[in-house]
Formats: structure tokens, C-alpha cells, sequence
């Protein structure tokens, strides 16, 4: 589980995360929603360690990184794995060197088992006669899985994922969704995915947390996003005529 | 006074990064294999401008000294003599210095910028990878070993070049060339070329990757990194050159 306490991130004048409290839940898909700019990915960012939060703790499982010396958080860091947005592959990586590349880096495995557990992740995320090909020769949804496979390479038990629909047609942003689900629930890592994308949220958000202009405004899970009275959730989750549509039908 | 402020902040966040840089590598294997790419790609990458500027360079040299000592008073050994020194101790150190630093400079900007904009970096970050030293230390040490290499290459065919004007042309006869150029040799002059190209490789391969590094705003961004990086580089090399050169001559 992560808990999130009090958490405050200024850039000079202005304040990006006010007050954040949240815990998110082991083995469950915890969702951060809200519209661009609502601070979604500074979260994310200051979860992982990638920015320092003004003020304010998390803690993994009861552990407080920042009071981590540097090999702590080293180590802390190969518990998490993380897809960006843009997958952020290595270029000049091919895709079995990619998803290979944490294991070279932070473990001390022979050849043999990190190409094991490569092949292996490769293959969970359907991406199995890619080995030789380079992150230029895939398509969007397939780089989005072979980060997926080099996030989960390392059996993390934290996984983060920066809108991982984003860019994809509506077919693949479910598969990525399903994939999501899956490892999430057959590795009981605590996932944390940051998204707007409205499909997700119903159909995989077992936690849901609102933010909207640095603060949390609401947290909940799938089963009542839809029905919630909360004004400013509501403007944005039914912000499209669809989705208006569907407010409409379930008032009825 | 925000200029100077702006300045100092940028040196602060250059030696920061510089400590970043230089860590012990996590993973030897690894630094080693970069580090050898990295020499093929600068060194075999970089041959074929060094080999024309080379040429060019050391036949126009030639030429002009050829043309300033038209005396009967001055022995004609002297116009190789003069180019030689001026070809090791200055042009081929400096001029081919500032050629690279658009060459590889550049393209180390480009690379390393391309990667954060990508969020390649921040995924290194995310795994518990120090990413400066990672991607940086192997670039900086392939030029330092690259770039006195390249030299000494271009300070041979700068010499080729003014020969080849010997021999087509009537501006020194080739044995006064050859003359020339073989005497009065001191190794001091290559000492003090080859103490100044490895200072520029450090200086063009760390300001490159610095700007590369901290690039904010996506392709704008690096566009515009890329020039403050060869900016800086030309402008630190030829300042390094005057210090050195009052230093150690």
C-alpha cells in the first residue's frame, strides 16, 4: 500500500499539489483522474521519486522514502516500475535489450534467467516475435506493451503508469487496460495508473482519486463515479455529449 | 545584474552536474561497452570532415606562409618550417577543435536532449540509475581519448595537404617543404597541442551533454540547446587556448 500524507509541491509561486491525502491499495488498480494541468502527473512524479515534494510524506508500505539514505532509495526504486507516457523506450535498444535492460542493471542474474524472464514478460504482453526489433518498428500500442514488459521485468510490487491510453485507438487502450488489470491482480502489485480516458475509469478503477487544480477533491471506485454528487467530478467526468448521454440514462 | 545572476546560476548547475557525472559507473561491463561504441561513433563518425578540412587547411597555410616569405634573403626550408609549427600548435589543436564541437557537440546535445524529452532519462531516473553518469562519463571519456587521436591524424594530413601544394605548385620546391617541416622539431610543441585538445574534448563533450541534459520545452528546446551548446563550447575553447597558450608558452 502507498499513503500519501499532506502533500504540498510549489514551482516558485505556484502551487501544483495542495494538501494531497490518499492511500492507495495493494493488488487493486488505484486510478489518479482529472483534467490536463490538474496535477495528476506531478503526483505520480513525486510518488516515484522523480520530484521532491515541497512538504508532506509517502510512505511504502509504512516506509517513508525520503528519509531513505541514497542506497535505500536505490533499492526502494527496484521494487517500482513505471510506464511513461511516451514508453520511453531506449532507441537504440532492440525490444528484447529493452526489457532486458533493469535486469542487466539491477540485478545480478545470469544470461540465462534475465533472457528467461524477458521472453516471459515479452510474452505476457503478447509481444513475443519482437525480440529483434527496434522501438522505431513498433506501433504505439506495442510500445506501450514492451514498456509494460520492461516495468514488470524486475517483479516490481509498485507499478506506476503515466496514461498509458493515451495516443491509442479505443481497441488497444482496452487491451492495454485488460493487460493492466491482470498483472496488477495475478503479481498483487499496487498499481497506480494516471488517466483521463472515461473507459478506464469504469471499467478498471477499483480506487479512484480526483484531482482537480492540485487538490483532491474526491476519491471513490468504479461503482459510484458514475452516480457521485460532487459537482466538480461531475464536470468533468460528464464533460463530452456521450458521456451526458449516459448521465441522462442512468437519472432515468 | 540578472544576466550575471542568470550566469552564475548556470556555472552552479554545470559543477552540479559535473558531480553527478563523475561517479563510480554502476555496472563496469556496461560503461566499458558504451564507452568503445561511443569512441567508434565520434572517431569513425568524425574521419571524413577531418580528413578534408585536413588537407584544405594545411595546403592554404602552406600557400599563404609561402607567400609572405618571398625573399632571397629567407631560406626556403622556412615556409615548411613556419606551417608546420603553426599547423601543430595552433590550427589543427584549435580550428579542428571547433569543427568538432559542431560535429559531435551537436549531435551529443541532440542525443542526450532527444532522451529527456523522450522521458528515456527519466525512465533511467525511475529505475534507481544515476543517468549522468550513465549517459554522459562514457561520451567524455571516448572524446578525451578520441579527440587528441583525430589530431594527430589531421596534424599528418595538414602536412600531406602542404606537400601536395609543393608538388603541384611554385611556392616552395618539395624537398625545401620536407626540410622544412623536419627541422627544429620539439616535442614540447606536440605536448602543448595535445594538453590542449584534451582539454577541449572535456569542455565540448561536458557543455554538450550539460545543455543536453536540462532541456525544458520539448523540440523548441532542443533546437535551442543545441545552439547554446556550440555557442559556449566555440567560446570556451578559445578562451582555455589563451590561457593555455600564456600558461605553457
Amino acid at each position: 500500500m502507498i499513503t500519501v500524507k499532506n502533500i504540498y509541491k510549489k514551482f516558485d509561486d505556484f502551487e501544483a499539489l495542495k494538501d494531497i491525502n490518499s492511500q492507495f491499495e495493494k493488488g487493486k488498480i488505484n486510478l489518479i483522474i482529472g483534467k490536463s494541468g490538474s496535477g495528476k502527473t506531478v503526483l505520480l512524479k513525486c510518488i516515484i521519486g522523480l520530484m521532491k515534494p515541497t512538504s508532506g510524506q509517502i510512505l511504502f508500505d509504512n516506509r517513508d522514502f525520503s528519509i531513505f539514505s541514497e542506497k535505500e532509495q536505490k533499492k526502494m526504486k527496484m521494487e517500482m516500475g513505471v510506464v511513461f507516457q511516451g514508453a520511453a523506450l531506449f532507441d537504440s535498444l532492440t525490444i528484447q535489450e529493452n526489457v532486458m535492460f533493469p535486469l542487466d542493471m539491477l540485478t545480478e542474474q545470469s544470461m540465462e534467467e534475465k533472457l528467461e524472464r524477458t521472453n516471459y514478460c515479452l510474452q505476457r504482453v503478447g509481444l513475443e516475435n519482437t525480440n529483434h526489433l527496434y522501438p522505431s518498428e513498433l506501433s504505439g500500442g506495442m510500445k506501450k506493451r514492451a514498456a509494460i514488459a520492461r516495468a514488470i521485468a524486475p517483479k516490481p510490487k509498485y507499478l506506476f503508469c503515466d496514461e498509458p491510453n493515451s495516443g491509442l485507438d479505443p481497441k488497444t487502450s482496452i487491451m492495454i487496460d485488460e493487460l493492466l488489470f491482470g498483472i496488477t491482480h495475478e503479481f498483487n502489485t499496487t498499481t497506480i495508473i494516471n488517466t483521463h480516458d472515461l473507459n478506464t475509469v469504469i471499467t478498471i478503477g477499483e480506487n479512484i482519486a480526483y484531482l482537480q487544480d492540485g487538490c483532491l477533491e474526491w476519491q471513490g471506485n468504479k461503482e459510484n463515479v458514475l452516480t457521485s454528487d460532487n459537482q466538480k467530478l461531475n464536470s468533468f467526468i460528464y464533460a463530452q455529449p456521450l458521456t451526458q448521454k449516459i448521465r441522462e440514462f442512468i437519472k432515468q | 545584474m540578472k544576466l550575471l545572476l542568470n550566469a552564475l546560476t548556470v556555472i552552479g548547475e554545470y559543477f552540479m552536474f559535473l558531480g553527478k557525472v563523475f561517479s563510480v559507473p554502476e555496472r563496469w561491463k556496461q560503461f566499458f561497452k558504451k564507452t568503445i561504441d561511443e569512441m567508434y561513433s565520434m572517431g569513425v563518425g568524425s574521419l571524413p570532415i577531418v580528413l578534408i578540412v585536413s588537407v584544405i587547411m594545411g595546403a592554404v597555410v602552406t600557400i599563404q606562409t609561402g607567400l609572405q616569405i618571398e625573399s632571397s634573403w629567407v631560406p626556403k626550408w622556412t615556409v615548411g618550417f613556419t606551417a608546420r609549427t603553426s599547423i601543430v600548435m595552433e590550427f589543427c589543436p584549435t580550428i579542428l577543435s571547433l569543427l568538432l564541437i559542431g560535429n559531435m557537440g551537436s549531435r551529443i546535445t541532440a542525443e542526450i536532449g532527444g532522451m529527456r524529452v523522450s522521458e528515456q532519462i527519466d525512465a533511467l531516473d525511475a529505475m534507481g540509475i544515476n543517468s549522468a553518469s550513465f549517459l554522459v562519463l562514457p561520451k567524455i571519456v571516448a572524446l578525451l581519448i578520441v579527440n587528441p587521436i583525430l589530431i594527430v591524424i589531421s596534424m599528418f594530413l595538414a602536412l600531406l595537404g602542404g606537400y601536395l601544394v609543393a608538388l603541384m605548385g611554385t611556392v616552395v620546391a618539395p624537398y625545401d617543404y620536407i626540410d622544412g617541416i623536419t627541422s627544429f622539431f620539439r616535442m614540447y610543441d606536440l605536448y602543448y597541442a595535445l594538453i590542449k585538445t584534451v582539454v577541449f574534448a572535456f569542455v565540448i563533450s561536458s557543455i554538450a551533454s550539460f545543455y543536453g541534459y536540462k532541456i525544458e520545452g520539448g523540440a523548441l528546446g532542443l533546437g535551442k540547446a543545441s545552439t547554446q551548446a556550440v555557442v559556449t563550447s566555440s567560446f570556451l575553447v578559445l578562451m582555455l587556448n589563451l590561457i593555455i597558450t600564456q600558461i605553457m608558452l
